[in-house]
């Protein structure tokens, strides 16, 4: 382990995080590549999720948004498949569902996960020490630590933990890390039939989606691109990351996050002037004034 | 989306339609639903509504789970603790004991009462003890447990030490310990809100922690008033316009700093929360200034409205949050203004 002492890991890139979290003798960052391009959307990662995680119901709820019913990540959703309809084309693809005005129908289906970020902001302001770094470099909360304060669930600029209701701690996917250990692939990825979600070495999986984005736009899908990919990003990269086919937000993810403790020392540093202003303006209030029976 | 319905939790009973949507948020105009609008159209052209895209309107962030009373009133208390012991050490140290004890009380009462809402919040609150199992300089909860730890039991001492009337070399140590932890206390729930995703608070991470402990100073000095002999009380009434000048000054530069996040601070419930904090910071500190001098019920009205004030803005500040964190507009636009910005800038 390189020192960690006068480096600042608060954003930027970084290129050993379990290294840089204490483990030595680390296997390589795992990670997810999640291939919207070729999900078919039938939430077998879904199922797969929560059968293997024992992770409870989460609503039962007609939502009219597409096939989605299933609404966002949340403490009791770990794998979460959007659906959008759009009146546009996908490259040459002709889908014959037209609504007979020239414009053309595609739905775009997209499994969403917790990114298991590089700079991990619920990591970050964890109190108690129950959200960790694994030696895969994902991060993964230990419930019998979590105490429920809940600072996590703002912290995080996706929107992924989630408090459990009736239970009060936090809850997220783990990147099915009692699989990982075993040498096993996570539940979702074994159970996805068609690839779009991939397991593997994270550098591995990033030559495999430069490749994916060339071959799509080869074929004149000019709509693919890679989301959080960059590890120069606002999050120094995730270790789950997407080949998508519109702008972020379509899809519910936010286009440009940041990590939150990015600017930890900038609030420090007004609260340190703050508290300085507080208390050097009572004393000068004090000063002014006087001993009681002298100038008032 | 006119049917649904924008209550605590967001919007229910809403049926969007099948397309992702572009420039419908979770709601038009101000926040959500509201009697009456001030201000007409006028107002609202100032501003014109961001166009953007989203995922059925859901917001991007997962909203707090903290509860309303639980920590923005922790905001308050802890801000009313931690300036009442400098004002504690202050009249103490200028012959103004009477003052000083009734300041030691209150803000021993104030940190016990928001060190129960703390824990109170907690999803498991029996194990509070794991706040204390790790020490984070990037946890400003965990830096802020370890601030309470140590100047609760400061707080405690300089409080039962005067009452009693014992030991007063170490109650005096003890208050000068709590006068200097105290400004920490008031000022760390700052950087606790702003260490976050939510946009109101992020963006305002610079002029949060000047609100807080002006608000701070507001609130105790309005305590001050309240319990302390008129007699004594002349440098709490200074201090009331020292604090209250300070919140009201940290808060417009916020406003016009933050761009977009500032937005929830003027609608809707944190708003009108906002505008009340200002209205009772400046009728208690020209009521404690004009009139606390000479009559006690004026010193107790107007240190009222000191205290009332700065809960609201705590209040305030707590709800322009949770607005910012439920609209993805709020995520959404300042993000893809950056993004294009950027891609302007290597474009040319």
């Amino acid at each position: 382990m390189s020192s960690l002492i006068g480096r600042n890991l608060l954003a930027g890139a970084e290129s050993d995080v379990a290294a840089d979290s204490g483990c030595t003798d680390h296997p390589p960052r795992m990670g997810f590549f999640t291939d919207t391009s070729v999900c078919i959307g039938c939430k077998a990662c879904e199922v797969a999720c929560k059968e293997w995680n024992a992770v409870p119901e989460d609503g039962l709820e007609f939502t009219g948004m597409s096939y989605d019913n299933t609404q966002g990540l949340s403490a009791d959703t770990w794998r979460h498949v959007a659906f959008i309809e759009q009146n546009k084309p996908m490259g040459h693809a002709e889908t014959g569902a037209g609504h007979g005005d020239g414009t053309d129908l595609r739905w775009l289906m997209a499994s969403d996960v917790c990114k298991h970020c590089t700079h991990a902001a619920c990591l970050d302001v964890c109190p108690t020490g129950s959200l960790f770094r694994t030696e895969f470099g994902t991060v993964v909360v230990q419930e019998d630590i979590c105490n429920g304060c809940g600072y996590c669930i703002p912290a995080c600029p996706y929107g992924v933990i989630d408090q459990r209701k009736g239970d009060g701690r936090a809850w997220k996917c783990t990147m099915c890390y009692d699989r990982l250990g075993a040498g096993q692939e996570p539940a979702c990825a074994k159970a996805c039939p068609t690839d779009s979600i991939q397991y593997g070495p994270l550098e591995e999986l990033r030559e495999r989606a430069a490749l994916r984005v060339e071959q799509l736009h080869d074929i004149g899908v000019a709509d693919a691109r890679l989301y959080g990919h960059d590890p120069q990003d606002g999050v120094g990269g995730d270790g789950a990351f997407f080949l998508l086919l519109d702008e972020p937000e379509v899809y519910g993810l936010p286009p440009d996050p940041v990590v939150t403790t990015r600017d930890l020392p900038a609030m420090w540093k007004h609260a340190g002037l703050a508290a300085a202003t507080l208390l050097g303006g009572l004393a000068a209030v004090f000063a002014v004034h006087g001993p009681r029976g002298g100038a008032r | 989306m006119s049917g649904s319905d924008v209550g605590g939790e967001g919007v229910r009973g809403a049926r969007p339609g099948r397309e992702a949507q572009v420039g419908k948020g979770l709601r038009r105009g101000d926040g959500g639903r509201r009697g009456r609008r001030r201000g007409g159209r006028g107002e609202k052209a100032m501003v014109p509504e961001a166009e953007f895209t989203s995922y059925y309107g859901k917001p991007i962030l997962n909203p707090p789970v903290w509860k309303a009373l639980d920590i923005a009133g922790y905001f308050f208390l802890g801000g009313l603790a931690g300036a009442g012991s400098v004002l504690a050490a202050g009249a103490q140290l200028t012959g103004r004991p009477a003052t000083a004890r009734a300041l030691k009380i209150s803000s021993l009462a104030a940190i016990g009462g928001s060190a129960a809402m703390l824990i109170h919040d907690l999803g498991r609150p029996g194990r509070f003890f794991n706040m204390l199992r790790v020490m984070k300089p990037t946890s400003p909860m965990s830096v802020g447990s370890w601030l309470l730890a140590a100047y609760g039991p400061a707080a405690g001492a300089a409080a039962v030490l005067d009452v009693a009337g014992r030991f007063p070399r170490l109650g005096g140590a003890a208050t000068a310990g709590a006068a200097v932890l105290g400004p920490a206390v008031a000022a760390y729930t700052a950087v606790l809100a702003a260490d976050t995703a939510v946009p109101a608070w992020h963006e305002a991470h610079r002029e949060l922690p000047f609100v807080f402990v002006g608000s701070a100073a507001a609130a105790a000095a309005g305590m001050a008033m309240v319990v302390a002999p008129v007699r004594e009380t002349g440098p709490m009434r200074t201090a009331a316009v020292f604090g209250s000048a300070l919140e009201l000054a940290a808060a417009k530069v916020l406003e016009r700093r933050a761009g977009l996040a500032a937005e929830p601070y003027k609608r809707g419930g944190a708003g009108r929360l906002m505008r009340a904090g200002e209205v009772l910071a400046a009728a208690g500190t020209a009521g404690g200034v004009l009139l606390g001098g000479r009559s006690r019920a004026a010193a107790v009205v107007s240190g009222a409205a000191l205290l009332a004030g700065s809960a609201c803005t705590r209040f305030g500040v707590f709800q322009a949050g949770m607005q910012s964190a439920r609209d993805p507009k709020y995520t959404v636009v300042p993000q893809r203004e950056r993004l294009n910005a950027r891609a302007a800038e290597a474009g040319v």
